[in-house]
């Protein structure tokens, strides 16, 4: 199973490991790790699952959909180039050692 | 010593609640009673991706075991409360024993409103609400090949799409003479209607229910006017029922929903209902209204949560719900119960665009089709209390993320 790197804001990391086929959001709501909200549950309905994701996985990610593009206008936190919504990253081998930063607040 | 909070109920507004009572900082003990036998689990996916098989029973758990012990919450699951004595500050559980509370949060839900038809209770006709229903439904819909699905709403919907995705046969039988006839517009109901219907669904609409025929097991539905549709699944969608009974056996005034105040509060100030079971005065219509969604639950459990911490503030949060059938993302913003003029923004038949709705030159809610971005405007322009007006909801020139931000109004 790939290993997720989840860092809350104030720097707590934690490793899992992620099943392949889970999403970057059911990781870490599995792994109990705060700082994912994921009200909709991973429908792509809200922005409480938003993570940055780290620059040098960016490329490995499928582009934004329209649907997160929209979702993505309604974090909490500030959007940056390197926001995400972590429900829509489904884990694959090729995510291995993944890194993601949480933001201060999801709602 | 504190008695706590009691909630009842382990749904999404249950297990929010609970959520938020944590990080509000209520510190007293929190339980959480609930009949089914589960974890707190989502149950969006039931109707999508979990009926497909395109997701696990691991996934549909809102918090794994660890966080309700972590975040020393009592939860009592599988288990049910028979009666609320709200003179002694207690509930009563069906295992005897009775538990005191200081604030009592009712989440109950709600529950399938029974097809009240002749040989409803034959093996396969099946509903869908629960996680195990969920579960029998798949291995049902895999085994089937001929399913009527009666109830052309969301659930009715989603599932017609789902067994076609699995290639089946599939028949919705709708009483209403259009689709999703309570939530929405004869346009997006025809719209849909189609699009289901290029993806080889069947329907017949305006159609009553004689009986479900078969022996032992349903080989058909009877319609009213005598036709008869083979089917050895039956899926009935047709709504639900709120879970009032046991606020209104402890003496609380429930109607359709049990009655709170804008604070969620019900007469009794130790008593709270949220969710599907409870109707409160909306802010966007002026009225009582009951809904059922997860926006509803969540933003009501946090309510509660903060009104219990100390953090008092009406309930405000602005509705929306959706429906993903097939390839059909239906996105819906904000109430109205009365329209007097719909405007259509984008291309029908594109397959993607939005409905806004308007009573006396006000917008108040918005349907999108496949147009994500529209719906997003859409909340936060009903969040504002702003509005556009028809002609500007017409002209996809304007730019609704501006309006939006305030910058153009």
């Amino acid at each position: 199973m790939p290993i997720i790197t989840y860092i809350s804001h104030t720097g707590e990391t934690t490793r899992v490991d992620v099943p392949a086929g889970d999403s970057v959001m059911e990781g870490a709501v599995q792994n109990g790790i705060e700082g994912i909200v994921a009200e909709c549950g991973g429908s792509c309905m809200c922005a409480t699952c938003h993570v940055y994701v780290d620059e040098a996985f960016l490329p490995l990610l499928d582009p934004i959909d329209e649907t997160q593009e929209a979702m993505l206008e309604c974090t909490a936190a500030e959007r940056l180039p390197n926001s995400r919504l972590s429900c829509q990253i489904k884990v694959t081998p090729k995510l291995e050692g993944l890194i993601v930063r949480m933001p201060e607040t999801q709602k | 010593m504190p008695r706590g909070v009691v909630i009842v109920g382990t749904g999404q507004g249950g297990y929010q609640t609970a959520a938020s009572l944590r990080s509000e900082g209520f510190d007293g003990p929190v339980t959480l009673i609930g009949e089914e036998p589960h974890l707190p689990y989502q149950r969006p996916p039931l109707s999508k991706d979990f009926l497909l098989g395109k997701q696990h029973a691991h996934q549909l758990a809102l918090r794994p075991s660890q966080f309700y012990t972590a975040n020393r919450m009592e939860l009592l699951a599988g288990e049910r409360v028979k009666e609320i004595d709200l003179a002694a500050g207690q509930v009563r559980l069906a295992s005897g024993s009775r538990l005191a509370f200081d604030h009592l949060v009712l989440a109950t839900g709600a529950r399938n409103r029974l097809l009240p038809v002749p040989g409803a209770e034959l093996d396969g006709v099946c509903y869908l609400r629960t996680l195990d229903e969920s579960v029998e439904l798949r291995q049902r819909m895999e085994a089937a090949s001929e399913i009527v699905v009666i109830g052309g709403g969301f659930i009715g919907l989603e599932a017609a799409a789902a067994a076609r995705l699995l290639d089946k046969q599939v028949t919705v039988v709708e009483a209403l003479p259009r689709l999703m006839a309570r939530v929405t517009v004869p346009l997006i109901s025809r719209f849909v209607m189609e699009r289901h219907a290029a993806r080889g669904v069947n329907f017949r609409c305006g159609a009553g229910i004689a009986r479900i025929t078969g022996e032992g097991s349903v080989t058909g539905v009877l319609l009213s006017d005598g036709a008869h549709l083979p089917a050895d699944l039956v899926i009935v969608g047709i709504g639900v029922l709120p879970n009032v009974e046991l606020a209104r056996e402890a003496g609380l005034a429930a109607g359709n929903g049990i009655a709170v105040d804008e604070y969620l509060k019900t007469a009794d100030p130790r008593v709270f209902a949220i969710g599907d079971c409870a109707e409160f005065p909306s802010r966007f219509t002026g009225s009582r209204v009951r809904l059922e969604s997860v926006q509803n639950c969540v933003d009501q459990g946090i309510c509660v949560a903060r009104n219990i911490a100390g953090k008092a503030a009406p309930y405000a949060a602005t509705p929306w719900f959706w429906s993903d059938q097939g390839d059909l993302h239906l996105q819906m913003a904000g109430l109205a119960p009365h329209i007097d003029e719909s405007v259509v923004r984008g291309e029908p038949e594109s397959g993607k665009f939005s409905v806004f709705h308007y009573f006396h030159g006000i917008m108040k809610a918005v349907d999108s089709i496949n147009r994500p971005g529209d719906h997003v405007q859409a909340r936060k322009l009903i969040a504002l209390g702003a509005t556009v007006s028809p002609e500007q909801a017409a002209d996809e020139s304007f730019d609704l993320k501006k309006a939006a931000s305030g910058r153009i109004t």
